[in-house]
């Protein structure tokens, strides 16, 4: 369970969250959704104590992620980062195997190397994985990014916008994927999603953030109203259903 | 595959320093050989010490072309030499024994660099371009002061300052040497063991964190390592400020990996190798004495252009 109490946040003198308190439930798929600069990222950051809040608690599964040494809490939390910095000559196994890092400290096991297969495989990474990483498309590195945060095998995984760059086909298999892990009960996650449909169609949770503030928190098909989407986007949508399924179209 | 060529790097320079002892070796043997071995050690010691720093220059800068020399590393070196002799007199600085001086010296600037470079490595680590531009700037500033105390001295003081001030292979005080090859070692070997950690380190600060690595100590710890070894190499010789660039370049062409634990070695032993292959080249084949220094800033400059217009390419 991931429990946030008044959680504040300024970058410089430009607050950029104001007093969240949220819960976070283990298992399932929670989604983040909302306009660009709502805070999505930031909250993610402060929750996986990369981004000290101004005032504040943040207790994961009962940790106080400021507080725990480094590396148990990179064994408690994953967090899949926007655009990260790229290194030349990396190749895609070496860089899966680095999630393995607050496990080994440099002295990596076979059990190590066989959580990297399984990682490479899941993400059908393994034709890629003697690549460079900047020999990759956009969308493989993104894979292969996504790749070693879940083989540093971490109860809590964040992922923001992992969508990005991904074809249809490899997002569709990411989700269904996440989803997946999500019910076998190993992984809780969390994930900040740009495509509503996509948090239509496989989140369990969705919280829906403005201005820095929570709006709306609840299962998927109670935050999914023409009403609170209006809101948090400031333009207006349309909600369908096909197959049982909620889709949401703007107008 | 690494190891294997590193292994190769490693028998290169044994066999070229082999060479630079032994090449027309007259009587008398035991006097030749021994300002010969003199100077080999410095000459190693000096490239070794530059290779290995600015590889952990570059990876806790995030950035390939950044270089200790190239930020003022040795600038600061020379501004705390030139103010170690304006606060003492040169006789004063000359009556301290070299080892005792050598130390302070050292100490003096792991703490400096540690409060300039770690503030600008925090400030602006995430700002490739103002980082460069800062460092470069930073530079230029310490070799100002450095140049506006020396103005104000006393000129037989002057001449103290300038003896350290020009890379100069032709005049080592082998006391100078012992101390400075056990400082090298000690901070190379704690520089390999944490290869790893700077292997994470050089993912980028944020996936690094994220990781669990404690970022800003192992800045730090690197920062203070490079301090150390920038010591050994100025204070031995003086500053060189492209010699780094072309070995780091080197070593990731050769080795064509990112870990430390190879890079760091072939850093600091292609290093010797270009300090020893062009003494060598120059003082026996050329029979010239000082041009080395010249001629390696003109080749580390030519390539830091070459990087430059490459990144910008891209």
């Amino acid at each position: 369970m991931i429990e946030v109490s008044s959680l504040s946040y300024s970058a410089g003198s430009t607050p950029i969250l104001h007093d969240i308190s949220t819960t976070l439930e283990r298992g399932g798929i929670t989604a983040l959704i909302g306009p660009n600069g709502a805070g999505k990222s930031t909250l993610l950051h402060c929750i996986s104590g990369l981004e000290k809040p101004a005032s504040g608690s943040v207790r994961i599964d009962g940790h106080d992620p400021f507080a725990v040494p480094h590396r148990q809490r990179a064994r408690l939390v994953a967090l899949l980062q926007q655009s990260p910095a790229l290194v030349s000559r990396l190749k895609v196994r070496e860089l899966v195997s680095f999630g393995r890092w607050p496990h080994h400290q440099g002295r990596p096991c076979p059990e190590d190397e066989a959580m990297v297969d399984r990682a490479l495989t899941a993400f059908a990474l393994t034709d890629l994985a003697g690549r460079t990483i900047d020999t990759l498309s956009g969308g493989q590195r993104q894979r292969a990014f996504i790749a070693m945060t879940y083989a540093q095998d971490t109860p809590w995984m964040l992922l923001d916008e992992p969508l990005n760059a991904l074809d249809p086909r490899h997002a569709r298999d990411l989700m269904a994927r996440l989803h997946a892990l999500s019910r076998d009960g190993s992984r809780s996650i969390v994930i900040v999603l740009h495509d509503i449909n996509a948090a239509a169609g496989w989140a369990d949770h969705i919280v829906a953030m403005k201005d820095g503030r929570i709006v709306a928190q609840d299962a998927s098909a109670s935050v999914l109203t023409e009403a609170t989407l209006r809101d948090v986007f400031d333009t207006p949508f349309e909600l369908l259903h096909h197959k049982g399924r909620p889709v949401v179209v703007a107008r | 595959m690494a190891e294997r060529r590193l292994l190769w790097l490693g028998l290169a320079l044994l066999a070229l320093c082999g060479a630079f002892l032994a090449w027309q070796l007259r009587a008398p043997m035991g006097f030749i050989l021994g300002l010969r071995a003199a100077k080999l050690g410095a000459l190693v010691c000096v490239g070794a010490a530059t290779g290995a720093a600015t590889i952990l220059f570059q990876t806790v800068a995030g950035n390939r072309l950044l270089t200790p020399g190239l930020v003022g590393f040795d600038a600061l070196f020379v501004l705390l030499q030139t103010l170690l002799v304006a606060a003492l007199g040169g006789v004063g600085v000359a009556m301290i024994p070299a080892s005792v001086r050598f130390g302070v010296e050292l100490v003096a600037l792991a703490a400096a660099s540690a409060l300039l470079f770690g503030l600008l490595l925090r400030r602006d680590a995430r700002d490739v371009t103002r980082m460069i531009l800062t460092g470069i700037i930073l530079g230029v500033l310490l070799r100002g002061l450095a140049e506006m105390v020396q103005r104000m001295m006393d000129p037989s003081d002057y001449a103290v300052v300038q003896q350290a001030m020009f890379a100069s292979f032709g005049r080592v005080d082998p006391q100078q040497l012992a101390v400075a090859a056990v400082v090298l070692l000690a901070a190379l070997a704690a520089a390999l063991r944490m290869a790893p950690a700077l292997d994470v380190a050089g993912l980028g600060r944020e996936t690094a964190r994220g990781l669990g690595l404690n970022h800003d100590r192992v800045v730090m710890v690197s920062l203070l390592l490079m301090a150390a070894m920038v010591s050994v190499s100025t204070a031995l010789v003086g500053p060189i400020t492209f010699l780094g660039l072309l070995t780091a370049s080197l070593a990731r062409q050769v080795t064509g990996t990112h870990r430390h634990a190879v890079l760091i070695p072939a850093s600091a032993i292609i290093g010797a190798l270009i300090l020893v292959a062009g003494q060598f080249v120059f003082e026996r084949l050329l029979g010239s004495q000082s041009a080395l220094a010249v001629i390696v800033e003109l080749f580390g400059g030519l390539l830091f252009l070459v990087l430059v217009l490459k990144r910008r390419r891209r």
